[in-house]
This record gives structure tokens, C-alpha cells and sequence, in this order.
């Protein structure tokens, strides 16, 4: 494509959401995801070994793209404010660590972060749509929106109706994304997609491509809530979309994975994967993001290891 | 009938409770005490030390609120398991030490009596080692021994397995986890003694065992932050004062005693070396 453009998606794939039958027709068309190939590469990248300085750059790099998380129902103001402490400064022994790219929260507790990130420059992340199940009426899921949106978030995270989804009612999801990114005004829109609930890597590329013709600026692999979350194969299968996506619209749209992602060693694997599988470009806390809590820990506590040249401990850390 | 090819023993590390082989894949052979080959052992490296360190920091909160009475029945029932495999420990402490198979005997019957010994402390420390103090106020005070946590133990390097036992039992008799690196040169009792745990009823991660060169080993687990206290009873002598300045960059407890005669009676010096004190005031007649 020479003349690419940036705003409106190309002709071909405006025709594909014309209607719910050309959108099932596109879906349905991309090339089937070979499960063995995919799963097979994954291992093979995440036995790649990243040393010294390079872990050292990875590791504050990942740093940079923690969304640090709380999403719980026990979750109080306390807790969300020393969140965002601790994403202004994760480790205040070392000043020079990265900030994280945003705290993400219940969008009730969004009023709370705004306050206490004032002045900051990370993102106010904030679930919406009924999460994690979704399971609720439009309407309802626009107000969820808005009211994250008008209390400050910069970032909302959706859910998709996964059981329109597995029931081939495509239209519904791409037109509810749709609305919620209208809902979103300013703020970027994640949408998560909730991939231990999807069933096949084939699912799982329709569904993100359906969430980048909608509009979604990030995909997202899943709530944290539902079991298997994030894995490796999966992100590359959303990590080869985006770079589709790139290749024919120009345009760079983000991947989140998030849930189940606890160690330095893992967030290593997903950055290889990220540089081989999208591109350099996309080493980026604006087009990669971890959603996690426990990782930032991890993370902080090999960074000490790495200066200091022996193990370091939990005790080291905040609990959280 | 043809001749049976004997099948020998991968001795593993004991991790967890698993047995993998070490991270780095080496091994290093094993020969008794007039330089004969008995086995190839798992020749440990840095990381899985570290690996060591996280299993017996996630098992330590279960093993540490058991009560003194459960850790106790545990620690009978691996005394029980040790009765069990006596023959197979003798053999191994004879080729090992290149003791004659009565004094070996002798030995291994003397590890499972201290072993039992230990069982036995359990429930009986915090009665000798704590205290209802006297204070001038309408407070009660008592002193509590709890357990400080990972111990790092260097493992005696002359005495496999009598040795081992009594440095082992008092560190998880009194609720901490313990990260053993094995006598160098005679390792293969304590890798039993891991079968023999992992058999018993001790949750995995309580007692990890690494078999490879101490000195290679020694200053990565004295210098690990996660580590509360280091026995370096079976640390090379040229090693011990850069092994006491690592472990003081994180405040652990350091246990620095010469070996002693480990058949002589043990007294409670390594039961009380790994616990700390916690003092407790409460309001009187309220």
C-alpha cells in the first residue's frame, strides 16, 4: 500500500462491516492460525537468554509498561492510593527506576487515582462495560463508560460479549465496541477479549480483528478473572494481527496482555515476542502494555539483583 | 540365565519437592573414601540455589504455623521412614566416610536416635526457651520463640549423614525451612535422606537439598537477601570471613561453630541459634 491512510480504515475493509454478513465473510476469510506452528515459535522465543545490560533494559522497559492493577471487590480508596504511590515511584530506594504507564482500577475508585496521580504523567486506566462477564445491557455498559470517562480516566478497558461472540453475532460486538469508543470521547480504548474463554487461536484472531475494525486502539487478552489469562501463543496471534493491521492501514494499535504474567523471566519472553512477532516499534509503553499487579515486584526485585550482584528478597518490596 | 546389568542411581538434587537435575546440567563424580567411583552427582549452580531459596520461602508460612505437635508427628514419621532405609544409609556412610560396616551401622543408628530427639524438642521449646516475665505493671508479659525463617545450612563435610541429621532437625524442628548444601565430597546420604523426607509427610520446599561444590555455592546463599540465618558449619575455613561479611550485608543470623563430636550429646545450642524472640505485653484484668 503506498498511499496509506491514517484516519479512515481502507476500502476493503470498510466494505467488511457493512454488514453481518460481509463481516462474518472477512472473519471467517482470514487464514486459520496453525496451532502447533504458533505454540512451537512461542517456546522457541521464550528460550531465548537476555543478560546484563540488556536485562537491565528489559527489565526497566517492562517497568515502563506495567498497568499496575487492582481490581478488587475488597478494593478501598487506602489501597488505591498507595497504588499510585507506588506507580509514581515503585522503588523509592532507587529514584532513577521508570514510572509505570498506568494504574487501572474500578471505574468508582477512578476519582481516587486522578487525585492522587495529580500532576503525574501516567494513565488512569479504568475497567468498564460490566466487568469482567459484560453480562449487561448496553445501555448500562455506556454509563459505565461515561462515568469513568467524565471522573478522569484516560484509559478504558471493555469487555466483549463473549457469548455474542461464540454465537456468531459478530455485528452485535463490533457495533457495541463501536459505541463504547464513542462513550470513550478522548480516552483510549482497550478491548479486552477475553481469550481462555475463546476456545481457538482461530477465535482469537477473528476477535481481534474484529476489535481493530472497531476502532479499539489496544486489544487486550483477558479480564485476569477467568483461567488460563495471558499465555504466550495467544499474544502472538494478537501481536500478528496489530502488525497486519500496521502493514495494511498504517496504523500502530496496542496489545495487552494481562492476567497470570508474574515474573521477570515471563515479561522478558512477551518483550522478545513483541520485537519479533509486531516489530522494534511497538517496544513502547504506548503500543505494549503488561496488565498485572505481582509482576511489578518481581520486576523491582531483579532490577536490585541486577545492581547489586546478589538475590534479593521480597522483604525488599512492598506488600501489596 | 544371563548376568543382570545392576540399574544404578541418578542421584538429583531435591528441590520443592521434586527431584530435578541442576539448572545448569553438570555433574561431578562421586568416589569413596579410597578414590573409587560410586556415582555421578548433581553438581548444583547459583540459580539453583535460588530456586532453593523461593521453594523454602513459599513453604515456610505453612510449615511455620503448623503446631509444635503436627511438625513433631511429622518429624516421627520421617525417623520411621530412616529405620526403614537403614541398610541403604550404612552402605553408603561405609563407602563414603570408609568406615567399617559396624561403626557405619553405629552411625546411621545414632542419626535416627537424634533425629527422634529433635522430634521430640517440638512442642517442648517454647516451654524451655520462652517465658512468663515478671514486669512491674498490671501487664502479662510472656517471650514467645518463634522460627526466623530460611536457614542457609552449609551441611558438615566429614560426617554425611550423622552430621547432616544434626544440623538438619533443629532448623525445621522449630518451624524454619532450610536450604542444605550437602557435603561436597560425600553427598549421596543426603540425597537418600531427600528421599526419605520426600516420602515422610514433610511438605515440599520445608527441607531442599543441593549436592555440588560448597564453595561455588556457599556466597551466593550467604549473600541471598531472602535468607534469615546461614549455618556455616561445613564451610571451608579460607571462606568463612567473606562468607560472615556477605550474610551481614542482610542481617542474618549467623551460626559460626567448629565441628564439634557429633556422636557426644548435642544439647539445645542449634535448636535456640534460629529462633527469635517475640515478647508479648497484655493489658491485665481487662
Amino acid at each position: 500500500m503506498s498511499d496509506v491512510q491514517t484516519t479512515a480504515a481502507p476500502p476493503e475493509f470498510a466494505d467488511a462491516t457493512r454488514d453481518d454478513t460481509a463481516l462474518r465473510r472477512f472473519l471467517h476469510g482470514l487464514p486459520g492460525v496453525d496451532q502447533v506452528g504458533v505454540e512451537q515459535r512461542a517456546a522457541g522465543l521464550a528460550t531465548r537468554s537476555i543478560k546484563k545490560d540488556s536485562k537491565l533494559w528489559a527489565i526497566d522497559t517492562a517497568i515502563s509498561m506495567v498497568d499496575l492493577t487492582t481490581l478488587e471487590g475488597a478494593d478501598t480508596e487506602g489501597k488505591v492510593r498507595s497504588l499510585c504511590a507506588k506507580a509514581r515511584r515503585p522503588d523509592p530506594d532507587f529514584p532513577d527506576v521508570p514510572q509505570v504507564g498506568a494504574v487501572c482500577v474500578y471505574p468508582d475508585m477512578v476519582a481516587t487515582a486522578v487525585k492522587a496521580l495529580d500532576g503525574a504523567d501516567i494513565g488512569i486506566a479504568s475497567v468498564a462495560t460490566a466487568f469482567p462477564s459484560g453480562r449487561s445491557s448496553l445501555s448500562i455498559k455506556l454509563e459505565d463508560t461515561r462515568m469513568a470517562v467524565e471522573a478522569g480516566a484516560t484509559e478504558i478497558d471493555m469487555v466483549i460479549d463473549r457469548g455474542a461472540f461464540l454465537s456468531g453475532k459478530y455485528m452485535r460486538v463490533f457495533e457495541e465496541i463501536r459505541a463504547v469508543k464513542a462513550a470513550c470521547g478522548s480516552a483510549h480504548l482497550k478491548v479486552i477479549l477475553e481469550t481462555g474463554e475463546l476456545a481457538t487461536y482461530d477465535n482469537v484472531r477473528r476477535a481481534s480483528w474484529l476489535a481493530l475494525l472497531a476502532g479499539g486502539d489496544f486489544i487486550k487478552t483477558s479480564t485476569g478473572k477467568v483461567s488460563p489469562a495471558a499465555t504466550l501463543p495467544v499474544t502472538h496471534v494478537m501481536l500478528q494481527a496489530v502488525h497486519d493491521w500496521h502493514a495494511a492501514t498504517g496504523e500502530h494499535r496496542g496489545v495487552k496482555p494481562a492476567g497470570g504474567i508474574r515474573t521477570t523471566k515471563d515479561a522478558i519472553r512477551y518483550l522478545v515476542a513483541v520485537h519479533e512477532v509486531a516489530g522494534p516499534a511497538w517496544l513502547d509503553p504506548h503500543l505494549f502494555r503488561f496488565g498485572a499487579s505481582s509482576l511489578l515486584n518481581d520486576l523491582l526485585m531483579q532490577r536490585r539483583t541486577q545492581l547489586a550482584g546478589h538475590y534479593s528478597g521480597p522483604d525488599y518490596v512492598t506488600v501489596d | 540365565m544371563s548376568d543382570r546389568l545392576t540399574v544404578s542411581k541418578t542421584y538429583k538434587l531435591y528441590l520443592g519437592g521434586a527431584f530435578p537435575r541442576s539448572e545448569s546440567g553438570r555433574t561431578y563424580p562421586v568416589t569413596d573414601a579410597r578414590g573409587r567411583f560410586l556415582a555421578n552427582a548433581a553438581q548444583a549452580s547459583r540459580k539453583d540455589v535460588r530456586e532453593a531459596v523461593v521453594a523454602a520461602r513459599a513453604a515456610f508460612g505453612k510449615w511455620s504455623r503448623a503446631t509444635a505437635y503436627n511438625r513433631g508427628q511429622v518429624l516421627y514419621r520421617v525417623a520411621e521412614m530412616l529405620e526403614g532405609r537403614r541398610e541403604q544409609f550404612c552402605a553408603e556412610v561405609a563407602a563414603g566416610e570408609g568406615v567399617p560396616a559396624k561403626r557405619a551401622a553405629a552411625l546411621v543408628d545414632a542419626a535416627i536416635d537424634r533425629w527422634v530427639w529433635y522430634a521430640g524438642w517440638t512442642d517442648k521449646v517454647a516451654t524451655v526457651l520462652g517465658a512468663a516475665n515478671p514486669v512491674a505493671g498490671p501487664y502479662f508479659s510472656f517471650s514467645l520463640p518463634e522460627p526466623t525463617g530460611v536457614v542457609g545450612v552449609l551441611a558438615p563435610q566429614g560426617s554425611s549423614l550423622l552430621g547432616l541429621v544434626s544440623v538438619l532437625a533443629p532448623v525445621i524442628a522449630t518451624g524454619n525451612t532450610a536450604v542444605v548444601v550437602t557435603s561436597q565430597d560425600r553427598p549421596l546420604p543426603a540425597v537418600t535422606l531427600a528421599e526419605v523426607l520426600a516420602t515422610s509427610d514433610v511438605p515440599g520446599g520445608v527441607v531442599n537439598v543441593l549436592t555440588g561444590h560448597t564453595a561455588e555455592l556457599a556466597p551466593w546463599l550467604a549473600a541471598h537477601a531472602d535468607v534469615n540465618a546461614v549455618d556455616l558449619v561445613g564451610a571451608p575455613q579460607e571462606l568463612r570471613a567473606e562468607l560472615e561479611r556477605a550474610a551481614a550485608g542482610s542481617v542474618k543470623r549467623v551460626l559460626r561453630s567448629a565441628e564439634p563430636d557429633w556422636t557426644a550429646e548435642p544439647g539445645i545450642t542449634r535448636l535456640r541459634a534460629f529462633l527469635e524472640t517475640k515478647t508479648v505485653w497484655h493489658p491485665m484484668g481487662v
